[in-house]
């Protein structure tokens, strides 16, 4: 019993780091593709070993805390940004085999956990005793409070069709037709909600590198900034994994029903491609203000995912 | 209860106020109540160092005015010497100076277009006017040697003659480029966060353009129709066909299409130029200011003395006082040079676009959020090293 939940957690953990580590050389790639430049190619074949290159150097850097700063606060706040992040992990299904835990409730589990990262933005922000950083921590903890209701309000449809919270039921209720034909709004909305959740392009506002510098980390360097980053990787690879879970039919997928291989081959196909969508967002589409980003939250997308759910029950319901 | 103001310190040391510039910021939330520019971080006293520099040397000097668009300061600084010294330039110098100088202006605009995209958030921009803007510095360094700081114009005419397959580069160049504006509107120009954060930000009334003097596009923007190139016309301009684009709003998203249709009109004036260019001298033939050609020198004696003489002592310069200005990228660029008769001006001052045009940002952006601050910023089109000088 020990050994195997000790086995499991192994195994996603190996696959989770391995997964954020290789976002990361994915991104600066995809990215420097669009962007008509190369991107990583030079540490291993293609620039394959950069991120382990990348963690080199930031552990290697020098530790500063600001003078000013609350020293305490300034150095729980990358990690209270970490941890939801991984723990997470605990109840998503990467297969039927590759599962730590089978939670009964494991999407509500999921959106409630990883939603704690805010605190470690807030406290960032506030630690850091910058005003910019400040800035970006209060623009995070609105962004977030505000994306998290429809974000969790999308996936109701999916969870109404499948009736059950339990993710391994969820996919299985999949096997015929994935989610996304029946619920292509609440995609949508799930996955716009997303991005917003992971502060990315054109939600990054926390960050605005080109208002607030940094935004709420500006004052981090070294594996301190990292371990944002590590969080916020983390993040999206978590959104685009629930985005295949609840709506893209998991590992649902030719050869995968006695497959773990082609299982996780599967669901990682369909996440990297998600992925991929992320980042060609990222390198096309400017950036919201933060008026329209609230605007755009509370005026449109929060009727849109409740007529969503209002059709969608209704449907059900008839039939 | 009242909410306490927040004064936030922007630059400068700042990714987004495009160099030194500084700005003070009272806010409230995000909403910015009142705010102060601090400029003079990049003061060199060029002014003042033109006062004890020939009138030859100083062309070098203003390259370092705008930095990104070196011919338009050598332009205005030429012309004004040369209005002075009553010369009339040749024709082919005449054509070179305006293929160039729109060129530099294509230049200015790619660089603005990529800062801005970039302010705003789209990324890819930046690098995409980069790629196309190495293809002028490539067209700069093959003529000039050099590619940012070129230092191309003399008093006079031109360094020297472009190499004949010179023209077929430029107007490959102009057949792309043209492309390239396409692709960017449909990047830009349609899409709603673009359009969110520049439609009715930090915008300015024609009343207002004309108490604050701006020029340029700024200006333009806000309807009203001043261009240097129409009014007075200078070198071949009035010979050349081209419209000159008005906005209405002068807020950020007219002086961003403003700008993108100057670059179309820009290609049609280069492309015309490229066409008409004639044959003959790039220098007036008048052996006070003209260096004499460097294969002369080692033959003739009284060449290499002449040329010594103008690189060391110049040339003097009949007295008295003169104003005269281009149409720059940012706005009118002057030149007012007091003559006391010697090699050396006795004052000279220099009317810079962008330093008058900053003077309406705290107008601009008096309530607006930090995130426009930024557009407004970038969609004035500053260079610090114009500013303070």
């Amino acid at each position: 019993m020990f050994l195997e939940a000790a086995r499991q957690i192994g195994i996603t953990l190996i696959l989770v780091i391995l997964n954020i580590a290789y976002l990361t050389y994915i991104e600066r790639k995809v990215l420097g593709r669009l962007q008509q430049r190369i991107g990583p190619n030079r540490v291993g074949t293609y620039g394959l070993l950069q991120p382990i290159a990348d963690v080199v150097k930031l552990i290697s850097r020098e530790d500063l805390i600001p003078a000013k700063a609350d020293k305490i606060v300034f150095v729980l706040a990358p990690i209270m940004a970490l941890i939801p992040a991984f723990i997470v992990y605990a109840a998503i299904p990467f297969t039927k085999n590759i599962c730590i835990s089978n939670l009964n409730i494991g999407v509500l589990y999921v959106f409630a956990v990883s939603s704690l990262s805010v605190y470690g933005l807030v406290m960032a922000g506030w630690g850091s005793n910058s005003k910019y950083a400040l800035l970006g921590g209060l623009r995070a903890a609105a962004q977030m409070v505000s994306y998290e209701i429809f974000l969790g309000l999308s996936v109701m449809g999916a969870l109404m069709l499948s009736s059950s919270m339990n993710m391994i039921e969820i996919v299985n209720a999949q096997k015929g037709l994935p989610f996304i034909f029946l619920q292509p709004l609440g995609f949508f909305i799930y996955f716009v909600a997303g991005i917003a959740e992971t502060n990315r392009i054109p939600f990054d506002l926390p960050e605005a590198e080109n208002e607030l510098v940094a935004g709420f980390h500006v004052e981090y360097s070294g594996m301190r900034f990292a371990l944002f980053f590590l969080a916020e990787y983390s993040h999206m690879f978590v959104v685009c994994l629930m985005a295949t879970i609840l709506f893209l039919g998991g590992w649902n997928g030719p050869y995968s029903d006695n497959s773990t291989f082609f299982s996780l081959l599967w669901l990682l196909l369909k996440t990297f491609s998600l992925v991929f969508v992320f980042l060609l967002i990222r390198g096309t589409l400017p950036r919201y203000r933060y008026d329209q980003l609230m605007d755009l939250g509370w005026k449109f997308f929060l009727p849109l995912s409740l007529a969503n759910i209002l059709v969608t029950s209704l449907i059900i319901w008839l039939k | 209860m009242k909410a306490k103001e927040f004064i936030l310190n922007m630059g400068p040391q700042h990714p987004s106020t495009h160099g030194v510039l500084r700005l003070v910021l009272a806010l409230d939330g995000e909403y910015v109540k009142d705010s102060r520019v601090h400029i003079g971080h990049l003061h060199r006293g060029i002014e003042k160092l033109c006062e004890n520099k020939t009138y030859f040397q100083i062309v070098p000097l203003t390259d370092r005015l705008d930095y990104v668009s070196s011919i338009s300061n050598n332009l205005s600084y030429v012309q004004a010497v040369e209005k002075l010294l009553e010369l009339s330039v040749p024709e082919r110098a005449k054509y070179l100076r305006v293929i160039f100088s729109e060129l530099q202006r294509l230049c200015n605009h790619l660089l603005w277009l990529a800062t801005q995209a970039l302010d705003i958030g789209a990324m890819s921009m930046f690098l995409y006017c980069f790629r196309d803007r190495e293809e002028i510095l490539d067209i700069f360094e093959k003529v000039c040697g050099a590619r940012l700081t070129i230092n191309y114009l003399r008093v006079g005419g031109v360094n020297r003659d472009m190499q004949p397959d010179v023209i077929p580069m430029i107007l490959k160049f102009t057949k792309y480029f043209s492309n390239s504006i396409k692709e960017w509107d449909t990047i830009l120009s349609g899409n709603r966060i673009w359009l969110g954060r520049t439609k009715g930000i930090a915008a300015v009334t024609k009343e207002d353009a004309v108490n604050y003097g701006l020029t340029g596009v700024p200006l333009r923007a806000s309807g009203i129709n001043l261009d240097i190139r129409k009014a007075i016309p200078y070198a071949v301009y009035d010979r050349m066909n081209f419209d000159v684009p008005l906005g209405v709003n002068g807020d950020v998203f007219d002086r961003y299409i403003i700008r993108m249709e100057e670059m179309r009109q820009s290609l049609r004036i280069i492309e015309q130029a490229c066409k008409e260019i004639p044959d003959g001298p790039i220098m007036v033939d008048d052996p006070r200011i003209a260096l004499p050609d460097k294969k002369n020198l080692e033959a003739n004696a009284e060449c290499l003395t002449r040329y010594c003489y103008i690189l060391t002592h110049g040339y003097k310069v009949p007295k008295g006082e003169v104003y005269s200005s281009i149409e720059a990228p940012k706005g009118e660029l002057g030149f007012y040079i007091i003559s006391d008769g010697t090699e050396k001006p006795f004052r000279l001052k220099i009317r810079s676009p962008a330093f008058i045009n900053v003077a309406a940002l705290p107008k601009m952006i008096q309530g607006g959020l930090v995130a426009d601050v930024i557009a407004a910023i970038g969609s004035i089109d500053i260079v610090l090293g114009e500013i303070d000088r």
